[in-house]
């Protein structure tokens, strides 16, 4: 019978479809594996290595010629205080140049041509800031091979993102906001101070956390500008004994960061060093997922109460 | 002060023109707003009655490229305030608006209401705390959020956000009130209310709104402007304007023979 045929080669038909969903099927979930799998055994790899040298001593030594003595406590001192000459000069700037492209600079060919290269400086290979640094801080300014420099070449190249991520999170707050504040007889300033900063702050947040995560893995510029590789110091500290008990000497200080210290470490010939690197690579991992942690639960906290 | 159907007079606009850009969005349109009244501006889609309302607070000057020409005189001291010497923002602390969808800020519902009188520097909590509930009152919405006003406005109704948006704009004792099409976004239960908070807010205050719904204009109104082409067609009693139409453009539009 025709129709009896007929049903035959719409169920032929079915199969040979359903083949080939299937077969999609097993492709992407092989991609997702091979991605997440070779992720995964890096780090157990990396834990493997390098937790049985995780220990208190090894967050306060300095490093050594002797492995086991060795630890990262100038390397770790030293990212941070970079980050935060980082966060300190990038977050100001790029926030008040975000807010000035959205709501004071008038659209016109400047600044669409801003807009065009905040977008490539974005993409900018390190290195390229490590050599406008080292002339500008080092050889212009003068600021040595200090704290201070890294701390503002990576706050140069961290820039693009944190303006970048301003714009869009002031972009994402409608028109009929900026009105109603606008109609109530408020000034521009009043309305970015009460309203435009306050509602974007969780966008604002989270691209400065992930511009920081990239920086606190930034090796080339740092090395550019002269950071050391082996520091057997501290910073001045930023307190002192005496009026006004504060201190900005460390800023002046020459310094080493984290990413450095495990390059140091791995291209010794010492199998032991290598863990130590290891080691160094859970901490640096750690800070970068904590940092992590905080821009999603400070997206998560500011974005709540906002629903547009 | 001038009196037009022996009303006085709140505003007049005389002889405004504005343009986008090179485009005459309103030509030569003359006006007269009476106090404590309520006027309202019907019209097809694309008139050019939102662009007028937008002109009694400057809000076109947000944005570039606007040009008026011609005065909106503001009474009883006669000033002009479509004029480049007046401050847009001196008008908009005269003149307060409602904007066609609610548009509550992402604050509290004592927050919002309050924002008004912080812009203009008021710190004093007894005074601040007085207001917001004087205002929320007059726009009939205390009883249902009294014991809320410090939740977020977001959790309110699409009505009552709404009359918090009154609210917020009656909070700093306006001279006159503009309504662009506030109920379009509403359904017909909570535009019901608004529309009855409209009637009674014009003992307080003088109302101009924009309404695309010719039985509200008809309902809430005492003179009715028709708008046709950036021009005022017609103006006159909201009572004359849907019985007796005097001119043939106007009865073909509210009898829905177009528009």
């Amino acid at each position: 019978m025709a129709s009896d045929k007929n049903t035959q080669e719409i169920r032929r038909r079915i199969s040979h479809n359903k083949f080939r969903d299937h077969l999609f099927w097993v492709i992407g979930l092989f991609s997702t594996l091979i991605g997440f799998v070779v992720l995964f055994t890096l780090i157990i790899d990396l834990f493997v290595d390098g937790f049985p040298r995780l220990s208190w001593s090894f967050l306060t030594s300095y490093p050594s010629r002797f492995p086991e003595k060795a630890g990262i406590l100038s390397a770790w001192v030293g990212t941070t205080l970079v980050m935060i000459v980082t966060a300190a000069a990038a977050v100001p700037l790029g926030i008040a140049a975000g807010i000035y492209l959205e709501e004071y600079g008038k659209k016109n060919w400047l600044t669409h041509v801003i807009e065009i290269n905040m977008n490539n400086l974005a993409g900018i290979p390190s290195i390229i800031y490590g050599l406008l640094a080292l002339g500008l801080f080092v050889y212009f300014l003068k600021l040595g091979e200090s704290i201070l420099t890294g701390g503002l070449t990576l706050g140069l190249l961290i820039l693009p993102m944190v303006v970048i991520s301003t714009r869009e999170s002031i972009k994402a707050i409608p028109n009929s906001i900026r009105e109603a504040s606008y109609a109530l007889g408020a000034t521009k300033w009043q309305t970015v101070k009460d309203h435009i900063l306050p509602y974007s702050m969780g966008g604002i947040l989270t691209g400065m956390i992930i511009g920081l995560s990239r920086a606190i893995g930034e090796t080339a510029p740092i090395i550019t500008v002269g950071a050391l590789t082996f520091v057997a110091f501290l910073p001045s500290s930023p307190m002192t004994n005496t009026f006004p008990f504060l201190s900005f000497k460390w800023l002046f200080d020459p310094f080493t960061v984290m990413p450095i210290q495990m390059f140091n470490w791995v291209s010794r010939p010492q199998k032991e060093f290598h863990l130590n690197a290891a080691a160094a690579g859970i901490i640096l991992l750690l800070m970068t997922l904590v940092m992590n942690a905080l821009a999603i639960y400070l997206r998560y906290k500011f974005r709540k109460r906002i629903k547009w | 002060m001038s009196t037009v159907f022996s009303e006085n007079l709140k505003a007049e606009v005389k002889n405004l023109s504005f343009f986008y850009n090179q485009v005459q969005a309103l030509k030569h349109v003359n006006l007269p707003i009476a106090e404590n009244r309520i006027t309202a501006l019907i019209g097809p889609s694309g008139c050019g009655k939102t662009t007028y309302l937008r002109c009694f607070n400057r809000m076109h000057d947000l944005y570039p490229g606007n040009r008026y020409e011609g005065e909106i005189l503001l009474y009883p001291d006669q000033l002009n305030i479509v004029s480049s010497e007046v401050d847009p923002i001196e008008v908009r602390m005269r003149i307060s608006m409602v904007f066609q969808k609610p548009n509550p800020f992402p604050k509290t519902v004592y927050e919002n209401v309050a924002y008004g009188l912080r812009v203009r520097g008021e710190r004093r909590k007894r005074l601040l705390d007085e207001k917001v509930e004087k205002a929320l009152k007059q726009a009939a919405l205390w009883d249902e959020v009294r014991d809320r006003i410090h939740d977020l406005a977001f959790n309110l109704s699409g009505g009552q956000q709404q009359r918090l948006c009154i609210a917020r704009a009656l909070a700093t004792d306006p001279e006159i009130l503009l309504f662009d099409e506030p109920t379009s976004a509403l359904d017909p239960t909570a535009t019901l209310k608004i529309e009855e908070l409209i009637m009674q807010l014009k003992k307080d205050v003088t109302i101009i709104i924009v309404t695309h719904n010719m039985q509200q204009a008809a309902r809430v109104s005492d003179y009715t402007a028709f708008m046709y082409l950036g021009e005022i067609i017609e103006f006159d009693k909201t009572e004359k304007i849907f019985t007796h139409p005097s001119k043939k453009l106007t009865e073909d539009y509210i009898t829905g023979r177009f528009g």
